[in-house]
């Protein structure tokens, strides 16, 4: 194992490149790394309901979706500074998903998926009649803002930035959170509920909990998704786009903060690439990088490396 | 009355398509305890194969037990092929093979065929039957009638034969069922033969209404996904009597309750399954599984 | 260990980084031999059947290419998949703009789609040609100077239905089927626009239904149900067979009137059934690929022929292919007046001054007009009615731009 200090130089100097990137980059590839970001904390958010706490959830595009109108509307409607609305979507969200996880006790496993896969489907119909607010089928346009204080940034480069600094502090925040006493209950009560329980683990309220946190992350992403795209309709917040968060959670990683991460890079550029190879069939190009995926890494990216970096190194006798 | 009475009728049409996929989910679900989520795409592939059966020359029947076969073919190839590499891994694994292969198959459909929509026949043609003031669509007729049909030679199958018998314990317990002699993994895949040409019926029965395009299973799979949900995964006459409740109610509710008219239908379809989950949350006939420690 | 492996995550990260360096032209896209044209289409997705555009363009271009191209330059076509999805779309499209460095972006397909990158293309002040959308907003110069639609838009043609039934159905009672979404709320603002005052009382009910929806019985029924003796059909092809077809299993014969986007012969009436059709009334301003009374027009047999050269794998009765054909031959049109000066600015400024064109596929007396206050080139529909054989015209040609 690494010592502590030379991991926390590695991540020093990984944010310290991170922050380089926009002096060199494209205002277009900033683009696509700021949506890198968001998608890494909406994976965190539901890596943390089912990778850590094993509640499976086909519904987190619903989150997504109410992020980032919290933000479209509150903006366009309200007239309120675009920043505010990220922890206004992340309180919404903490509270809507904890409610949402006290029904969800109820539901094991399968059922719980479907029971948010059916909300997944409903969140376009839902979204359009309430037209007034959300702006029914015709979505919501918003401007992209302006870097803050006069600084001398592009904006591109100044929603990468602010991108950055969110996914920072929720990795941060979230690793508190998950490698202490709040983490380790969460993985017992995945992997031996009952046992859980006998050992005084409330496990009603963590579950709850588990619920709005992830939803409280995903929310924030989506909300920043609105601020950097400028733009929320409803069908875009469709079943797929939870299917999408799933695949990046399993690709990179169940139960792994840095998983978060790699599915991110693998759900923004693998499609992209898939094109490149393909323009007659790019998905099922994607189908097969995913199969191959799958069989090559069954417990995604950040666990593969984990297997690989235990046998390379080996305890000392 | 006879309003009422209509949509009835018409919601069990439409409950029909969503019966006969869900049936084919209900079922791969019972012989492998995977939901599949290309269980649309693989009947819509079928139904495309059907298509080139016909325009080759095949009379309707014979295209279509044609049809019944290569997809059973199929469905234990993609199993022996695909899933078996990953029989073991996470369950989320599996799910994401599955997404992948509902990719591909989606995605070579649209190469091969292209996306725009092809008329597809039916095998029941003709006026619609009236009875008083209510029309009956002699193919919304067929629909319901097929998907009984295959119900309940499934039921006999699985209930009455040995075969069936043995691909239930394959399921629920493979080391036992290896230990009785059940070659566990030709269980499986003869499973998803099973579910494929049942999915495979679902697509060319549905043709006719839907029009054959890569595209046309994927509304039906969500709309399956909650009948069997509200049935029950574990129980495929669950799966039938979701998808028909899944129609009826639907339209019901779209007809008789006019502050959400069709614009909400979707939403208060699912609102009910989510409400049914909360009281009975196997499904409405589905096996409640007792966990011991 | 998660630190270790979330360096590996950042340093994939910078790995992936690939460096791209505007390289500003003085005409981007534009060299001595060729134009570069950026487009997006749904080639995935709900909504890929509306593909076969993108790629109907592109053949149309390649048969401009071998025949010399414009002023000796060749069409650099450069066409991108966003499954329908406005996020993606900003994606690809920025990709076109900032990577690609394309002159201008033609036909990006979809409402949604278009809105989202409606203020980017306005800012960075690049063409935004020719979408293929039928919403109204696309015709505001004032405000997005460089954004202009082509076909003529959903609310006009809602509106002409609307005064067709004021003016000769007195009694009307009106039941409306329409998709939930952009396409089919503006033509039913359109509709309701066209009745005015007169809305309220006339429309007995409205029906909506979802694109993922397998059937819209149920909605039929409801309509027949309601009284209505006046049908405004606002629904896809696919959707549109089951409105025809059903409403003649249950016996229900109301004056219908169906939406240009599903008008097709060959790919509507005739699965519906065309004794089942008969009596429709839509309106139309191209002429209808698989009618039979265009079958020895000149115009018709040259577009048969590029397809079967240029692109065999398009469908023979799917209007979207003449649309592609005709839309296409409009961008040749502007930059062939653009001459030697392919500059934006010159682009958008020869766009914005078509006059009186006249194209093979159009109904006879249609003419593409445009000025610096009127981005909207076609405006002119024609009424039909399906005899059982053939959309017969009758009435004027009406013009929105008149009104």
């Amino acid at each position: 194992m690494p010592s502590r200090s030379v991991k926390a130089a590695g991540l020093i100097l990984l944010i310290a490149v991170a922050c380089a990137l926009p002096f060199v980059l494209s205002g277009f590839r900033l683009f696509q790394f700021s949506q890198v970001f968001i998608y890494a904390m909406a994976l965190l958010g539901l890596n943390i309901l089912t990778g850590y706490n094993g509640q499976i959830s086909l519904g987190h595009g619903a989150f997504y979706a109410l992020g980032a109108y919290t933000t479209a509307i509150l903006v366009d409607r309200a007239g309120v500074n675009y920043a505010l609305t990220i922890p206004a979507a992340f309180l919404l969200c903490l509270v809507v998903g904890f409610l949402f996880g006290i029904p969800a006790l109820r539901l094991e496993g399968l059922y719980l998926a479907l029971a948010t896969f059916s909300l997944a489907l409903a969140i376009p119909q839902i979204l359009k009649y309430f037209e007034h607010w959300t702006g029914g089928s015709q979505g919501i346009v918003l401007s992209k803002p302006k870097a803050p204080w006069g600084l001398p940034l592009t904006r591109d480069q100044w929603l990468y930035y602010l991108s950055l600094a969110v996914l920072i502090v929720l990795f941060v925040l979230g690793r508190n959170l998950l490698q202490g006493r709040v983490g380790r209950a969460l993985v017992a009560i995945r992997d031996n509920p009952i046992a859980a329980e006998a050992m005084g683990i409330n496990s009603a309220l963590y579950k709850s909990l588990a619920f709005g946190v992830s939803a409280a992350y995903t929310g924030v992403a989506g909300a920043l998704s609105g601020v950097v795209v400028a733009f929320v309709a409803p069908d875009t917040f469709n079943v797929f786009l939870s299917i999408t968060f799933l695949v990046g959670v399993v690709v990179g990683g169940l139960a792994s903060i840095s998983g978060a991460i790699f599915g991110a890079l693998f759900i923004q550029f693998v499609p992209n690439w898939a094109q490149d190879i393909s323009k007659a069939a790019p998905w099922a190009i994607y189908g097969i990088f995913l199969i191959v995926f799958m069989y090559v890494m069954p417990r995604g990216i950040s666990g593969s490396l984990r297997l690989a970096w235990s046998r390379l190194v080996r305890p000392k006798r | 009355m006879d309003i009422f009475i209509q949509q009835v009728m018409s919601g069990l049409a439409t409950g029909g398509i969503y019966a006969s996929l869900a049936l084919a989910l209900v079922m791969i679900y019972e012989a492998t305890e995977v939901v599949n989520y290309s269980q649309g795409e693989m009947a819509m592939f079928s139904t495309y194969l059907c298509w080139s059966l016909l325009q080759a020359g095949l009379p309707y029947w014979v295209a279509f037990f044609a049809t019944l076969v290569l997809a059973f073919v199929g469905g234990v190839l993609i199993e022996r092929v695909i899933i078996r590499p990953v029989e073991d891994a996470p369950i989320l694994t599996i799910v994401i093979v599955c997404i992948g292969l509902l990719v591909i198959l989606n995605s070579v459909a649209g190469w091969i065929y292209s996306y725009i929509q092809k008329p597809f026949p039916t095998p029941f043609p003709g006026e619609p039957f009236k009875l008083g003031n209510i029309y009956l669509g002699k193919h919304d007729l067929g629909e319901i009638g097929v998907t009984l049909v295959v119900f309940v030679l499934l039921f006999v199958f699985f209930r009455f034969t040995t075969l069936g018998l043995a691909m239930r314990a394959a399921a629920q317990n493979p080391v036992a069922s290896r230990l009785v002699g059940i070659r566990v993994g030709w269980m499986l895949a003869l499973g998803w033969g099973l579910a494929a040409a049942v999915g495979a019926v679902a697509g060319m029965i549905v043709a006719p209404v839907l029009f054959l395009d890569p595209n046309m299973m994927g509304g039906v799979l969500l709309y399956a996904f909650a009948s069997a949900t509200l049935g029950g995964f574990t129980s495929p006459g669950g799966a039938v009597v979701g998808g028909l409740l899944v129609g009826v109610i639907e339209n019901l509710v779209a007809t008789y309750v006019s502050f959400i008219g069709t614009e909400l239908k979707l939403t208060v379809a699912l609102a009910l399954i989510i409400l049914v989950l909360l009281f009975r949350p196997s499904g409405l006939f589905g096996r409640v599984t007792v966990r011991r420690v | 260990m998660t630190g270790r492996r979330t360096v590996l995550a950042l340093v994939l990260t910078l790995g992936l980084a690939v460096l791209a360096a505007p390289v500003l032209a003085a005409d981007p896209g534009v060299t001595a031999t060729e134009i570069k044209i950026g487009n997006t289409n749904p080639y995935s997705g709900p909504a890929s059947a509306y593909g076969t555009i993108g790629k109907g363009i592109g053949a149309y271009f390649k048969k401009v290419n071998d025949e010399g191209g414009i002023n000796g330059r060749k069409i650099n076509y450069i066409t991108y998949d966003d499954s329908y999805s406005p996020p993606k779309t900003v994606e690809m499209v920025r990709k076109l703009v900032e990577s690609d460095q394309v002159a201008i972006l033609f036909q990006t397909l979809g409402t949604p789609p278009n809105s989202a990158i409606h203020k980017y293309m306005n800012e960075e002040k690049v063409p935004h040609l020719f979408v293929a959308t039928g919403a109204t907003k696309w015709n505001d110069p004032k405000n997005f100077p460089w954004t202009m639609g082509w076909q003529p838009n959903y609310q006009t043609e809602g509106k002409i239905y609307a005064q067709y039934i004021l003016k000769n159905i007195p009694n009307a009672k009106v039941g409306i089927l329409f998709q939930n979404d952009d396409y089919g709320k503006d033509y039913l603002k359109g509709f309701e626009d066209g009745l005015g005052d007169a809305a309220k009382k006339l429309i007995v009910l409205k029906q909506s239904y979802e694109v993922t929806d397998p059937t819209i019985d149920s909605q039929i029924v409801n309509l027949k149900n309601s009284g209505a003796n006046v049908f405004f059909n606002i629904t896809i092809p696919k959707f549109a067979v089951q409105a025809i077809k059903k409403s003649h299993d249950i016996g229900w014969k109301p004056t219908h009137f169906l939406n240009n986007v599903s008008s097709s012969l060959g790919t509507v009436l005739k699965p519906a059934g065309l004794e089942a059709s008969r009596g429709l009334i839509t309106a139309l301003y191209a002429k209808e690929i698989t009618d039979p009374q265009w079958k020895n027009d000149k115009g018709m047999q040259d577009w048969l022929a590029w397809m079967k050269k240029y692109y065999p794998e398009g469908a023979l009765d799917d209007q979207a292919n003449a649309y592609a054909y005709t839309v296409a031959q409009t961008m040749v049109h502007v930059l062939k007046q653009c001459g030697n000066d392919l500059s934006r600015a010159n682009i958008m400024r020869q766009a914005a001054n078509i006059k009186n064109l006249e194209l093979p596929l159009l109904l006879p007396g249609i003419k593409i007009n445009t000025s610096p206050t009127d981005y909207a080139p076609i405006e002119q529909e024609q009424l039909a009615k399906f005899d059982g054989e053939r959309w017969a015209l009758f009435g004027e040609l009406y013009d929105a731009s008149k009104k």
